[in-house]
C-alpha cells in the first residue's frame, strides 16, 4: 500500500491575546490507500483542527506555521483557492459530528445534492435526479425518492447523518475524513454508521480517516490508530497492537478509561485535565498528568521511537510501561 | 387517500379560508397588524375614489368646523376637508416608508454584508464609518441632512435612507458572521463549492430573515421621521396632504380648541406606525426556520 496522505511537520496556531496557541504542534503521519486510519485523544487534543487543516478549512483566525500535507505528490498548502476547491468534493471530503447543522436548513435534500452534483460532476436534470437517487440508496436510505423531498429539520439524526455521507462522497472522492460521525446519534444508529463507512470503502475503494473518542468504535473498523494528545502524535500503531500492547501512558490512560461491564467499581480516569496550548508543558507535554512522570519529562521532549511492526511513540519510559 | 375520502375535503378557497382562520386565532396580534397595514395600502390606492373631496379642494363655508357628518374629521384653516387629506396622506407616507427603508436596506445590507464576508481592513474601515453614522441622535442626523439638502420629497427620503444604514449594516454583518461560522457553511466549503456559491447559496439566505424583520420595523419608524422632519418644516412643504405636515398645520388651532386639525393626521401615523410594530414583531417569530 502506499501512501495517500503525507502530514509532516504539520504547526497551526490561534493568536490570542497571551500569545499564540500553539493547537498542532508538530503532526507527522501518513495515511495509506484505502486502510482506515483512527485518530483518538481528548477533545482538545487536535484531532479535529487536524482534519480540518487537510481540507484547509482551518477557522480564519488560525494560522498554519509550517509543514506540509502532501496528497498524492502536491503539497496542498502550496495550492491556490481554486485548485484546492477541486481537490476538496473531488479527492477528499469530510463529514461532522453534528449532522443536522452540517445541512443548511433551507434546501430540501435534493437542492443540497444537486449543488455538489452541478458542481463538480456536470450533472443537471434527470441524470442528476437519477445519480441523486443512487446516492441515497446507496447510503442506505430505504426511500430515496422521498428523503430527497425533505428539509433536515424533517429527518431523524440518522437520515440526516446518511444524507450528509451522500453529500461528501456525491462528488467520488478518494479520500473520506469522518469526524466524530456518530457521537451526535443514538446508540442504536451509531452501528448502523459505522457499518455503512466500512461498506462504503469495500465499494467505493475509499481511504478512511475516522476521527473519535469512541474505542469501540476504533477496535470495529480501524486498521490503524493515531493517539494525539495536545497537539501531538503520541502513539501511532495498528489497532491490534494498541490495544494489547499500548506504550504511550496517555493511551493506557485512554484504554482505561473505558467503561466496561465486568470490572465493577468506580470508572478510573486520567487525572486533571488536557492543558492550555497557550500554556504548553516543558518536555513532554503530558507529564503534568502523567503517573510515570520523572525530571526527564518535564525538561526534553521525548523524540518519536520505533517501539515495534508500525509503531512508533513519543516517551522516554516506555520501556517501564511494557 | 382513497376518492371518497377526497370528497369530502373541503374545496380549494374555503380550505385557504380555514388556513387564514387558524393564523388569525394563533396570532391574533400580527394579524391585527397586517389588517392595518392592508387597510393602509387600500387606501392610498383607492383615496381618489373613497375620499370626499379633494385633497386641495377648499370649503370657504366652513373654516375650521369640526367633526360632522359633512366633513367626518372637521375642516382646517383654509376650509379644506381632514378625513380627505388623511385618505391621501397615505400616499405620501407609505412611499416615504417604502422608498426609505428599500434604499437604507439595499445600501446597509450591502455593506453589511461586504463588512461581514470581507475580514479586517475592509471590514474594520467599514463599521467604523458606520458607527460614526450612529454616533449622532438618528433624527438630529436626519434634520442636518434634510436641512443641507434643501426640503424636498426626494430629499425627505435620501435623509431618513441614510440614517438607518447602519442599523442594516450591523445587523447584515451580525448574521454573516454567524452563518460564515455555520456548520453547513463549512461543509459546502469541505465539498468542495466555490466562494460566490457558498455566499449565494449558504450566506446570504440565511441572513434573510432577521433583515426582514428589522426591515419591517424600520418602515414604521420611517414614517414616524418623516412626519417628524415635515412637522418641523425639513420634509414636504405644505399644501401635500402628508400627515406630519398636516400636524403642523393645526398645531395653532390645537390651543383654541379645534383639537380635530392635527389629532386626526396625529392619529393616522399612530396607527400606520402600530401596525409595522406589531407585523415586525409577529414575523420575527414566524420567521424562525426551525419553527414548523
Amino acid at each position: 500500500m502506499a501512501a495517500i496522505l503525507e502530514v509532516s511537520g504539520l504547526t497551526a496556531a490561534f493568536p490570542t491575546p497571551a500569545g499564540p496557541a500553539r493547537v498542532l504542534d508538530g503532526v507527522n503521519f501518513q495515511v495509506q490507500d484505502g486502510e482506515i486510519l483512527g485518530i483518538v485523544g481528548e477533545s482538545g487534543s487536535g484531532k479535529t483542527l487536524t482534519a480540518l487543516s487537510v481540507l484547509g478549512l482551518l477557522p480564519a483566525a488560525a494560522r498554519v506555521l509550517g509543514g506540509e500535507i502532501v496528497y498524492r505528490g502536491s503539497n496542498l498548502l502550496a495550492l491556490d483557492r481554486r485548485a484546492m476547491n477541486r481537490v476538496r468534493g473531488e479527492q477528499m471530503a469530510m463529514i461532522f459530528q453534528n449532522p443536522r447543522s452540517s445541512l443548511n436548513p433551507l434546501y430540501r435534500v435534493e437542492t443540497t445534492l444537486a449543488q455538489v452534483l452541478r458542481t463538480h460532476r456536470r450533472l443537471r436534470g434527470d441524470e442528476a435526479r437519477r445519480v441523486e437517487i443512487e446516492l441515497l440508496a446507496d447510503v442506505g436510505l430505504s426511500d430515496p425518492a422521498r428523503v430527497l423531498r425533505r428539509f433536515p429539520h424533517e429527518l431523524s439524526g440518522g437520515m440526516c447523518q446518511r444524507v450528509m455521507i451522500a453529500y461528501a462522497i456525491a462528488s467520488n472522492p478518494r479520500l473520506l475524513i469522518a469526524d466524530e460521525p456518530t457521537t451526535a446519534l443514538d446508540v442504536t444508529v451509531q452501528l448502523q454508521i459505522i457499518e455503512l463507512l466500512a461498506r462504503l470503502r469495500q465499494e467505493h475503494g475509499l481511504t478512511l480517516v475516522l476521527i473519535t473518542h469512541n474505542l469501540s468504535v476504533v477496535a470495529e473498523l480501524c486498521d490503524r490508530v493515531l493517539v494525539m494528545y495536545l497537539g501531538r502524535i503520541v502513539e501511532e500503531a495498528p489497532v491490534l497492537e494498541i490495544f494489547d500492547r499500548p506504550r504511550h501512558p496517555y493511551t493506557v490512560g485512554l484504554l482505561g478509561s473505558r467503561p466496561s461491564v465486568h470490572a465493577g467499581g468506580s470508572l478510573r480516569t486520567i487525572p486533571g485535565q488536557v492543558p492550555d496550548p497557550r500554556e504548553r508543558p516543558r518536555g513532554c507535554a503530558f507529564h503534568t498528568r502523567c503517573a510515570f512522570a520523572q525530571e526527564l519529562c518535564a525538561t526534553d521532549a521525548p523524540l518519536p521511537e520505533t517501539v515495534g511492526d508500525n509503531h512508533v511513540v513519543e516517551c522516554h519510559f516506555w520501556r517501564e510501561l511494557a | 387517500m382513497s376518492a371518497a375520502a377526497l370528497d369530502t375535503r373541503p374545496a380549494l378557497a374555503p380550505r385557504r379560508l380555514a388556513r387564514a382562520g387558524r393564523f388569525v386565532r394563533a396570532n391574533p396580534v400580527t394579524s391585527v397588524g397586517f389588517a392595518i397595514i392592508g387597510l393602509l395600502i387600500a387606501i392610498a390606492l383607492l383615496a381618489p375614489l373613497i375620499a370626499p373631496y379633494g385633497s386641495d379642494q377648499l370649503d370657504a363655508s366652513s373654516v375650521l368646523s369640526p367633526p360632522s357628518s359633512t366633513h367626518l374629521f372637521g375642516t382646517g384653516t383654509y376650509g379644506e376637508d381632514i378625513f380627505s387629506r388623511v385618505l391621501y396622506g397615505a400616499r405620501y407616507d407609505l412611499l416615504i416608508g417604502f422608498a426609505a427603508v428599500a434604499i437604507g436596506l439595499t445600501l446597509g445590507c450591502s455593506l453589511g454584508a461586504i463588512a461581514g464576508f470581507f475580514a479586517d481592513p475592509v471590514d474594520e474601515i467599514i463599521m467604523r464609518v458606520m458607527d460614526m453614522i450612529s454616533a449622532f441622535p438618528a433624527f438630529v442626523l436626519a434634520m442636518g441632512i434634510a436641512g443641507a439638502l434643501g426640503p424636498s420629497l426626494r430629499n425627505l427620503i435620501v435623509a431618513i435612507a441614510l440614517v438607518n444604514v447602519p442599523v442594516y449594516a450591523r445587523l447584515m454583518r451580525g448574521s454573516f458572521l454567524v452563518v460564515k461560522r455555520s456548520q453547513y457553511a463549512t461543509a459546502a466549503v469541505g465539498v468542495g463549492a466555490p466562494p460566490w456559491r457558498i455566499l449565494r447559496w449558504h450566506l446570504l439566505p440565511n441572513t434573510w430573515s432577521p433583515i426582514f424583520v428589522q426591515a419591517t420595523l424600520q418602515f414604521g419608524y420611517a414614517i414616524l421621521d418623516a412626519a417628524g422632519l415635515s412637522f418641523i418644516g425639513l420634509g414636504i412643504r405644505v399644501p401635500t396632504p402628508e400627515w406630519g405636515v398636516m400636524v403642523s398645520l393645526g398645531i395653532e388651532q390645537v390651543i383654541t380648541g379645534q383639537w380635530w386639525v392635527s389629532f386626526f393626521p396625529g392619529l393616522a401615523i399612530a396607527i400606520a406606525v402600530m401596525g409595522f410594530n406589531l407585523v415586525g414583531d409577529g414575523l420575527r417569530d414566524l420567521l424562525d426556520p426551525r419553527r414548523s
